[in-house]
């Protein structure tokens, strides 16, 4: 297998199954070296198994990117009458399916996986922790684990070895924050599900202050291909400083909306252009949002960024856990930053000031630019109080949620300035700073938009081009979509 | 189910799989993704289609199995058809009216039907 893959650009990794196998099939599984790895790290020591993982390279595919290695490494090193492995299946950012998609089309990769992980850190019992509303997911891997079992696969004395080890699901509520491990555990342990500072970290002292492993979907799903095919050949896809590949979910106003895994060290240019087919319609690219809520907008000058955690980093932005929400030139970026705000707002534990009441302000402030009613002073008020935040808040939820604005404020400053001293939406978004008005050359008088107009607001005679009266106008768009001749215009 | 014990036990179960598996070598194969979103996008409607007009037709050799997500969410409802002998063709935008062609066109008479995508990765095969 080459370690680099210029003619297809897309190398399967974490989702080599998914859309192969029936899901709900173990034998499917097994047909293609299933539970092999299982059955090799059993014959190693789990320091062994430790560290061919630590020698892959592979990072934690929630997003922060930890070596995952190291983070088992902790775990084995902690003695402990009972030891915890999770699988943290709660994937909540905006636009993104990875885990899902995984859980769904290939569920015994997650199953091995855990059994594989809890031998290297000595645990017995494994945790999925799954939002409710994933049921399809739920379903397929609770058959997983109950087929799993009635081969002998999970259980007591797994091939023969003495180890034992057993998965049971946890179900989440679909709240953002529990992605977050502390908070996580919390919630595991049926408490609210707040993040506690670390240290400790969870490797030390997690569920029922165990220590605990929590791994992403994605991150599990790469390890038995790294049993079997061993450590060198996965640290020889990537980068220097990232190992293997990334599943992404490509959303928004891309041409081929999917998912995508691709070897890390691939261009934004390539996945957004050769793989995504660009924007639809012939628009122009303006960005893409990497790592939902937390991480930043890239955009054109950001193309040819390599993709792997640090160059990502450097751009302001995160590697996440792998959203991907494209942005033509349609898209209001005062907006967008908004939007992501609203979501931050709402999903906010509220344990933390910062959080819950810095959160509100920020959205207050950018509402107030995007209603035309925002001053200079409110970008000074934005920057300042996002860094506070960044600095001060408990959990990643908080101390990531400015970066959508830091992000959009250094790249579109020219957006948030149209907004703030034109009172102007350039890409026309903005509901309260738009004007409609009528091109006489081109209306024919026909009057289908006099009959739309809920506040009738617009008249004239009939084959002679109509009016707005601007100061009636509710601004809804009515006339705009309705018009045949394209002769409203939005401005 | 037997109980697997040993990684000699789970070698001949790989074998006894893959001698079943090679039974329906010979048979055609439909493959229909049906995870949550394939199945909102009308995945099933696809599927049963499919199975109709393979019954219609009295059709024998044809197998239908489920998969999970085929990662082409701009072409959903995607569904995999290997012919005996043939490299399997994803055909993406398959509704009611297209699954029938598919069976009647492609299974039935091998004639190329549009909408096939093209495969744009490599894939690890463990």
């Amino acid at each position: 297998m080459a370690a680099t893959t210029t003619e297809k650009k897309q190398l399967r990794i974490a989702t080599r199954n998914c859309g192969f196998i029936d899901p709900e099939n173990i034998d499917d599984y097994i047909a293609l070296r299933g539970y092999e790895g299982l059955a090799k790290v059993l014959t190693m020591t789990p320091a062994e198994v430790v560290d061919l993982v630590k020698r892959s390279g592979l990072r934690g595919r929630g997003g922060a990117g930890f070596p995952t290695g190291i983070k088992w490494g902790i775990a084995l090193g902690n003695k402990a009458d009972q030891k915890y492995m999770v699988c943290n299946a709660d994937e909540g950012d905006p636009g993104a399916f990875m885990d899902r998609a995984v859980l769904e089309g290939d569920p015994h990769s997650v199953v091995e996986a855990m059994a594989i992980g809890g031998y290297a850190i000595g645990a017995t019992r494994g945790t999925v922790y799954i939002r409710a509303e994933y049921p399809l997911a739920i379903k397929r891997l609770k058959k997983a684990i109950d087929d799993a079992r009635d081969y002998g696969l999970l259980g007591e004395n797994i091939f023969g070895s003495g180890f034992d080890f057993d998965i049971e699901l946890k179900y989440g509520a679909g709240a953002f924050v529990c992605g977050e491990e502390t908070a996580l555990i919390r919630s595991m342990e049926g408490k609210r599900g707040e993040p506690v500072t670390k240290p400790p970290f969870p490797a030390q002292s997690g569920y029922w202050e165990k220590p605990t492993i929590v791994n992403n979907v994605e991150t599990f799903a790469n390890i038995p291909a790294i049993i079997i095919n061993g450590a060198d050949w996965f640290s020889g896809i990537g980068t220097a400083t990232s190992k293997g590949t990334k599943v992404f979910a490509l959303a928004g106003k891309i041409q081929n909306v999917g998912l995508i895994e691709v070897p890390m060290g691939i261009t934004l240019r390539e996945v957004i252009f050769d793989i995504g087919g660009g924007c639809p319609d012939g628009k122009a690219f303006k960005a893409v949002q990497t790592g939902g809520p937390s991480g930043g907008a890239l955009a054109n000058k950001d193309l040819d960024v390599a993709i792997d955690y640090e160059s990502l980093a450097a751009c302001k932005s995160i590697m996440g856990s792998g959203g991907m929400v494209v942005m033509d030139e349609d898209d209001c970026m005062v907006s967008v930053a908004k939007f992501f705000l609203d979501f931050t707002m709402d999903e906010t534990c509220g344990k933390c000031t910062p959080c819950r009441i810095g959160s509100k302000r920020l959205y207050e402030i950018l509402d107030r630019i995007t209603k035309g009613k925002g001053t200079r002073a409110d970008l000074d008020h934005l920057k300042s109080l996002s860094e506070i935040i960044k600095d001060t808040a408990l959990c990643g939820l908080g101390q990531t949620m400015p970066n959508p604005i830091l992000s959009t404020m250094d790249t579109f400053a020219d957006e948030y300035a149209a907004h703030i001293d034109n009172k102007k939406c350039p890409a026309h978004v903005c509901t309260a700073l738009l004007t409609y008005t009528i091109d006489p050359a081109k209306c024919t008088g026909c009057g289908l938009c006099t009959r739309v107009c809920p506040v009738e607001c617009i008249s004239g005679t009939k084959k002679q081009p109509h009016t707005i009266d601007a100061t009636r106008c509710i601004k809804c768009g009515a006339c705009y979509d309705k018009c045949k001749f394209d002769s409203i215009i939005k401005q | 189910m037997s109980t697997i014990r040993s990684l000699e036990d789970l070698k001949a179960k790989r074998q006894e799989i893959l001698d079943r598996k090679a039974v329906a070598k010979g048979k055609t194969i439909i493959n229909v993704s049906l995870a949550t979103c394939s199945i909102a996008a009308g995945g099933k409607v696809a599927m049963e289609a499919m199975q109709d007009e393979v019954a219609k037709n009295g059709l024998t050799g044809v197998e239908f199995m489920q998969s999970g997500c085929m990662t082409y969410c701009y072409a959903e409802p995607t569904v995999e058809i290997t012919l005996p002998g043939k490299t399997p063709v994803v055909f993406g935008g398959v509704d009611e009216n297209r699954a029938r062609e598919l069976v009647t066109e492609y299974v039935m008479k091998g004639e190329p039907v549009e909408g096939i995508i093209p495969v744009n990765y490599e894939r690890v095969v463990l």
